[in-house]
């Protein structure tokens, strides 16, 4: 069933393009209320995936109501009544029947019901987002439900056979229901780490959008929409929660320059070199709002310091020493918070370009010595741009020898040949 | 409620080498989770499995019944012991599991209970994963 596409593929005209629309916009709300009811996530799948389908027939017929959303929300609830009514396996079938026949007989939803809806939501990326399924489980899931990808576009995306990303949808389903994974904002103490896991899923699904090297760039691009779709929806939700707006202005920042990441051969272009006049001055412009509002709740997290980080860089050239400074002390911060090799080296970078050379290089001392960096690529190009600052030019002829023995990727092999040749010549 | 089963997975022991106070340093901790399990009306059963050694497994292949000598699994972690919970949902059972004194040194694997009316009629086809 979840094999199915969404309505409007491959076709046009207004009724399948305002049930495209409608997919995209509503079908995420008009699930999460229905599971609430009927207490079973396929079952009200099913019933939403018919009801989308039926609008796409009378809306041909009889044109596009005013109210495309409301249209849906009843004819899926009327059609979840349905196949409540057939299936004998969900549990407390006579109450839960009871309460969608009365929800059916109001005439008009009341205000309380607004708010449940938003709710209703935020427990959903609690329950996809849950701990007990395993990581791709918990992207696919959210993609699919949350997100307004298709099943297959999903597959796409991750480079998998669709009916492979199908059973990997399905048998999450299936966890959600026979352990019944709750449908529930975690309480108190547990809500931190848990909204920590829902954000980790959202970078994920932003990263492997933004980090696609091959594969379908189309569809990896939507990765990175969809993804900050669902940062806007959590930050919706969740307005209280710094680094849900620390995530949000991260990945805004970071895509506001992905026209300007790769030139016209599909080649990487690093951040001094890119063309700046391609960024995108609107993700720009919300991207910095959304880290003053995380700011301002005065919590610092990772996200909101990797979002600084990158507001710096957007400002920064190559000379500003300032800049570099800020950098530096942001990194420090990052490396106490989430200690990582990757996020030291990036300090030492920083602390050279920001307080000369030497001070780098003590920083970077130790970490030559790290097994987990021995065939990391960037330490020998970041030692080596740093010997060659600190005026060591034998040091840095080996340092960059060493970093291009280590590239795998032809481009930027070429770069570090350039830069070993200015080294030569100068 | 939905019940769960709680397998606890611990780190095998030389039980000749393990020392007197050792094997009871744990027991208040055992006796604290269990007694509070039951005063919550939560306990539906538990109890601790004699070691590994003394565990056969059985499969039938083609009307053939093959009994082998050993776990069904062989590894460095060894099913220990159970408890049954009656939870209202996964995250209580989860959270009852990371009380078991066995979650820091090995795991505590959290399996949901079929209930009858769960287990599909027969005739009746499970729902096919497409």
């Amino acid at each position: 069933m979840s094999g199915r596409n969404g309505p409007g593929s491959g076709m046009a005209g207004p009724a399948a393009m305002a049930a495209a629309r409608a997919f995209r916009e509503e079908r995420a709300a008009v699930l999460a209320t229905l599971i609430r009811y009927v207490g079973d996530f396929q079952l009200a799948e099913d019933a939403v995936q018919d009801a989308f389908e039926a609008a796409l027939a009378a809306w041909r017929r009889d044109g596009v109501p005013e109210n495309s959303g409301a249209w849906i929300t009843v004819t899926a609830r009327r059609r979840a009544i349905d196949l409540l009514r057939r299936d004998r396996s969900v549990s407390d079938r006579a109450e839960r029947l009871a309460a969608l026949l009365r929800l059916d007989q109001q005439e008009h939803p009341s205000m309380t019901e607004a708010s449940a809806i938003a709710d209703d939501r935020l427990r959903l990326i609690f329950t996809c987002c849950h701990p007990a399924l395993d990581m791709p489980a918990r992207v696919a899931l959210t993609l699919r439900t949350l997100g307004g990808l298709t099943t297959g576009e999903i597959a796409r995306a991750f480079l998998v056979a669709e009916p492979t990303m199908g059973k990997r949808i399905v048998r999450a389903k299936r966890k959600i229901a026979d352990a019944h994974i709750p449908y529930r904002v975690p309480a108190g103490e547990e809500l931190p780490d848990r909204l920590l896991g829902v954000l980790r899923v959202v970078y994920l699904i932003f990263n492997e959008g933004y980090s696609a090297s091959d594969g379908d760039r189309l569809v990896r691009g939507e990765l990175c929409d969809e993804a900050i779709r669902l940062g806007r929806l959590v930050c919706e939700l969740m307005p209280d929660d710094a680094e849900a707006w620390g995530l949000l202005a991260l990945m805004l920042l970071h895509d506001a320059r992905s026209a300007a990441r790769v030139d016209g051969h599909g080649s990487y272009v690093a951040l001094q070199e890119q063309d700046r006049s391609l960024w995108d001055r609107d993700r720009i412009r919300e991207g910095l709002r959304a880290l003053e509002r995380a700011v301002r709740f005065g919590s610092p997290g990772q996200y909101q310091l990797q979002a600084a980080i990158t507001a710096l860089h957007l400002r920064a050239s190559d000379g500003d020493a300032t800049a570099w400074a800020q950098i530096a002390t942001l990194y420090g911060a990052l490396g106490k918070l989430s200690p990582s090799p990757v996020v030291e080296l990036n300090h030492a970078a920083a602390v050279g370009f920001a307080h000369g050379a030497h001070a780098g290089l003590e920083l970077l001392g130790p970490l030559l010595g790290d097994p987990a960096l021995e065939r990391y690529q960037p330490l020998y190009a970041t030692h080596a741009e740093l010997l060659r600052r600190a005026g060591d030019l034998a040091g840095a002829l080996r340092a960059y020898e060493r970093a291009i023995g280590l590239s795998a990727n032809a481009v930027e092999r070429a770069e570090l040949e350039r830069r070993l040749e200015t080294l030569a010549v100068g | 409620m939905p019940e769960y089963m709680l397998l606890l997975y611990a780190p095998e022991v030389d039980e000749a080498e393990r020392q007197q106070e050792d094997r009871w340093a744990d027991m208040p901790l055992w006796l604290e989770v269990t007694e509070s399990l039951r005063k919550a009306g939560l306990l539906v059963a538990n109890g601790p499995l004699h070691s590994v050694a003394t565990a056969t497994t059985v499969r039938v292949r083609d009307g053939d019944t093959e009994v082998t000598d050993g776990p069904f699994a062989v590894t460095k972690e060894v099913l220990a012991g159970y408890y049954v919970l009656d939870c209202a949902d996964l995250d209580e059972a989860l959270h009852h599991a990371a009380r078991m004194p066995t979650a820091r040194d090995g795991s505590v694997e959290v399996r949901p209970l079929m209930g009858m009316s769960e287990i599909p009629a027969p005739g009746q086809a499970p729902a096919s994963p497409t």
